[in-house]
Order: structure tokens, then C-alpha cells, then sequence
């Protein structure tokens, strides 16, 4: 019981004398274990040998096997950050933190259970499930909780969080091959035993996230900050309830624009080490190819804090605005790239596109904040996560269907990507209209200062004056 | 209300910090050393 007391949200409140610059690490305990869900493709192939070892034998997993656990943790991490963002909201940091904790771990002990008795459905369940639903609730666990403590600065406290996300694949990916490698034997493929120090150690870390986060207590504000008294553009004042929040055509407008970003972005960055390839032959390399996959997450996770940074100078919307018209100009750029065989211009090209791919997941939490309010704010995010998801399936689809169609039509492979970098551009012309028309929030859609639905959080914002 | 910083707050920061800026800084040159390949 004490444990349990213990992650509630009154025992997170700090006490005078506390830091908001332990928040951040707290966050980024959290983002960069879940962040590992990137590098969960080290695994595809020690496991599609675990029966054969040297090489598949009958019986063995079969790589489209293993594409459904990446596919499976996808589906649930919008699925439950949507299903429990309220009650990531209302229960506080910590005790999300500390669930997301358990049930990554929980995930990888039961993959590890599911490796060692060659039972896929168990892996299916394990990471794909259970670690689906930790991808979730970690995600969004700390996003209202940096809001809060960095009024001044959103985006770049929410850029810091979510940049972990994509950094944690910069140390699970090394990680995994080491410790594969110190338990692989002759005989034997240590993918169990590398999922079982894996959840060990993504549990400590997380447990170190979950203890050391904190709300602020009401009424705090950073030294020298005055809140704006009122309305600005944009940006609200006021608070708006997590489902009233569907109800508005800003959401849904916001939601198209992060799924327009992240299906043009999703389609190259997993395509990338292919389509360098295809469109300069013989002057990328498998090996370059793989550099240029390595430099393109570094700008992924690099634009995660830069764009969110920059987006509390220039404002979210127009921060999106810049994502689609310079996107657009790229898109359209690759193209010539390609025919006229500039290796320099298409890898700059890729890595400011895979930048405002990241840009877009870490400014989204902010913008959602300037029209929704910081009450719900969490709770909303979960919600147009399933924009992610959602992207995570046309993207790829419009790229290699695409391809295919090309290819199949005579299409030279040099230039059968054109198409779909055209197609990329137009989705960013839709994504520029669906952004022009966000506008503030109608004030019917505000919570009033005795809605008993927000007894769990503090007082709304129209309370608070 | 905003309120003075324990002095003390600042190793914890700077602990806190490091405990996810190593690993992150470990991964970031092992992906900026397999980049490279790209130039070679």
C-alpha cells in the first residue's frame, strides 16, 4: 500500500528548493529505454536462426513472422495511449511512468520466456502487446508534466522528452549486438538471455525516472515569468476536456497535419537504404547506404529538439507551415537529384526531411497545448497518436506499392521512386491546407471552473485566472 | 510563485543528467562512427 501511495500524483508535488531541470532526465529515462522499439530489427535476424544457428532450418521464424511484432507494438502504442491517456493524466507521472516501466520490462521477460520455449505468439503477446501498451503510456507519461513546468519553454521541454524517443535506438542497437555477442555460443543464439538483461535494465532505468519526476505545485511559475492574462492568437487560456477535445475540428485538423508529416516522412525513412541504392548504382554502397540511414536517425532525433525549440520562437503553426512548404521544395527536389546523379544534394535533402519528420512528433504536444489548454494536454496527445499509427501504415504502403507499380509498368528502378516523391510533395500540399484553417478553439468547447469531470487535476485554467 | 533553487539541487542535476546523457552520448558516436562509412 505504501508503494502504492507512493505513485500517486499528491506524493510527486515538489517541495520547495526543487529543480525543473530534474524533469527533463526523469522524462529521458523513460523515452530512451521505450526508443529501443527503433532497434528492435538488430533481432530480425539472429531470430529467424535460433533453431539452425549458423543458418534457417525448418521450423525456424520466417521474417514476415517477425515484422508482425514491430507492427503489433505500433498498433497498441496509439491503441492505449489513446485508451489511457486519462488516467495517465489524472494518476500522475510517476505511476504511469512506473507502469510503463513494469510492462516494458514485463514485455521483454515474457519475449525472453517466448525465444526460449520457440514460441512466436508469446513474443507476439510479450513485446507486441504488453510492451505495445508500455510504448504508449511511457510516451505520453511525462508530456503534460513538462508543459507544466516549463511554461516559458514547451516545445523545448517537450523536444528534449521526445528527442529521447528517438535516441533510444542510438544505444539499444550497439547494446543488443554486444550482449548477443557475449552470450552466443557455438551451439546457442543469446537472443533470450539479451531480452532478459535488456528488461533488467530498462527496468532500473525507468524505476530512476519514476522516482525522481515531480509536478509542480500549484501555482508555480518559473522565476521572472508572468503568464499571458488572456487569449493569444493561438494560444489559450483555457482548458478543454480530453473527449471535448474530439469534438472540435482543430483535433482533427491537427491530426491530418501530423499524419500528412509522419506518411511522407515514414515512407522514405524506411526506404532509404534501398532507394540510395536504386537511384545512384554503383556510387552508394550497401555500406555508404547504411551510413546514410545511421546520419538520417541522427537528424531524426537531432530535429526532434531543434524543431520544437524553435517552434516556441516562431510559433507551432507557422512551425508547421515551414514542415510542409520546405518539405514540399525537398520532396520535389529529389527527383533532380537523382537524374542528374548529385549524391550531395539528395543526402541533404533526406536528412532536412527526416528532421522535420522528428519536428513533427515533438511539436505536436506544444501546439496541442496553445489550442487545448495544459489540464488535458497529455490525454489529447494519447488520442491523436493514432494519427502515428495510422501513418505508420499508408506510409509505407504508398512507397513500396508504388515502387512495385513502377517497376512492373517498366519503369527504370532509377526513377521509379519519382512518383512517390511527387506523391510525398502533394501530401504536404494537403497537410499546408488542413494546417491554414487551425484556429482557436470555439469558447463553448472550454471547461468552466466547477466542471466536476476535472475534479481529479487541479483547478482549470479559467479558475486560475 | 516560483521559489529559490536548494543549492544542493544542482549536483542532482548534474547526476541526473549524466545518468542519461552517457549512454545517450555512448550511442550517438557509435551511430556517428558506423555514419561515416557514408564518406568513405
Amino acid at each position: 500500500m505504501a508503494l502504492l501511495s507512493f505513485l500517486d500524483r499528491e506524493h510527486t508535488v515538489a517541495k520547495p528548493g526543487f529543480s525543473r531541470w530534474m524533469v527533463p532526465p526523469a522524462a529521458l529515462c523513460v523515452h530512451l529505454c521505450i526508443g529501443q522499439a527503433y532497434a528492435l530489427s538488430v533481432f530480425n535476424l539472429p531470430m529467424t536462426k535460433l533453431i539452425g544457428i549458423t543458418q534457417s532450418a525448418p521450423g525456424d521464424w520466417k521474417l514476415t513472422e517477425l515484422g508482425w511484432i514491430f507492427s503489433l507494438a505500433m498498433l497498441f502504442l496509439g491503441g492505449s495511449a489513446a485508451v489511457f491517456g486519462r488516467w495517465v493524466e489524472e494518476g500522475g507521472p510517476r505511476k504511469a511512468m512506473f507502469t510503463a516501466g513494469c510492462l516494458w520490462a514485463g514485455g521483454f521477460l515474457l519475449s525472453a520466456f517466448g525465444v526460449s520455449i520457440h514460441n512466436l505468439w508469446l513474443i507476439y503477446l510479450g513485446y507486441g502487446v504488453i510492451g505495445g501498451c508500455a510504448l504508449g503510456i511511457g510516451y505520453i507519461s511525462p508530456v503534460s508534466t513538462l508543459i507544466k513546468w516549463f511554461p516559458d519553454r514547451p516545445g523545448m521541454a517537450t523536444g528534449m522528452a521526445i528527442m529521447g524517443f528517438g535516441g533510444g535506438a542510438f544505444i539499444a542497437s550497439p547494446l543488443s549486438v554486444w550482449l548477443m555477442s557475449k552470450f552466443n555460443t557455438a551451439t546457442h543464439i543469446g537472443v533470450m538471455e539479451t531480452f532478459i538483461v535488456m528488461g533488467l535494465i530498462y527496468f532500473c532505468f525507468m524505476m530512476v525516472g519514476a522516482v525522481i519526476v515531480r509536478v509542480p505545485p500549484p501555482g508555480w511559475a518559473p522565476e521572472g515569468y508572468v503568464a499571458p492574462t488572456k487569449s493569444v492568437g493561438l494560444i489559450t487560456r483555457n482548458d478543454v476536456f480530453v473527449y471535448d477535445a474530439l469534438k472540435t475540428p482543430q483535433f482533427w485538423l491537427i491530426w491530418a497535419v501530423l499524419c500528412l508529416n509522419v506518411t511522407a516522412g515514414i515512407g522514405v525513412l524506411g526506404q532509404a537504404s534501398a532507394m540510395s541504392q536504386e537511384m545512384f548504382p554503383g556510387r552508394i554502397t550497401p555500406i555508404a547506404a547504411a551510413g546514410l540511414v545511421g546520419l538520417m536517425s541522427l537528424f531524426n532525433m537531432g530535429g526532434r529538439f531543434f524543431w520544437a525549440s524553435t517552434s516556441d520562437y516562431i510559433g507551432r503553426r507557422n512551425t508547421y507551415f515551414v514542415f510542409m512548404v520546405l518539405g514540399f521544395i525537398l520532396y520535389c527536389t529529389v527527383p533532380t537529384a537523382g537524374s542528374t546523379g548529385n549524391v550531395v544534394l539528395f543526402v541533404l535533402c533526406f536528412l532536412v526531411i527526416i528532421s522535420m519528420y522528428g519536428g513533427g512528433f515533438s511539436t505536436v504536444p506544444a501546439y496541442l497545448r496553445d489550442m487545448f489548454g495544459t489540464r488535458y494536454v497529455g490525454a489529447i496527445h494519447g488520442l491523436l497518436l493514432t494519427a502515428w499509427s495510422a501513418a505508420g501504415i499508408f506510409g509505407p504502403v504508398i512507397v513500396n506499392y508504388l515502387r512495385e507499380y513502377n517497376i512492373t509498368h517498366g519503369v527504370p528502378k532509377a526513377n521509379a521512386y519519382n512518383n512517390t516523391m511527387y506523391i510525398m510533395a502533394g501530401l504536404l500540399v494537403i497537410g499546408f491546407i488542413c494546417n491554414f484553417f487551425v484556429k482557436a478553439v470555439a469558447e463553448r468547447y472550454h471547461m468552466k471552473a466547477n466542471d466536476p469531470r476535472g475534479d481529479a487535476l487541479a483547478q482549470p485554467a479559467a479558475a486560475r485566472g | 510563485m516560483a521559489t529559490q533553487v536548494d543549492p544542493s539541487m544542482k549536483t542532482k542535476v548534474l547526476l541526473a543528467w549524466g545518468f542519461v546523457g552517457i549512454p545517450l552520448a555512448w550511442g550517438v558516436i557509435q551511430t556517428l562512427i558506423n555514419a561515416m562509412k557514408l564518406f568513405q
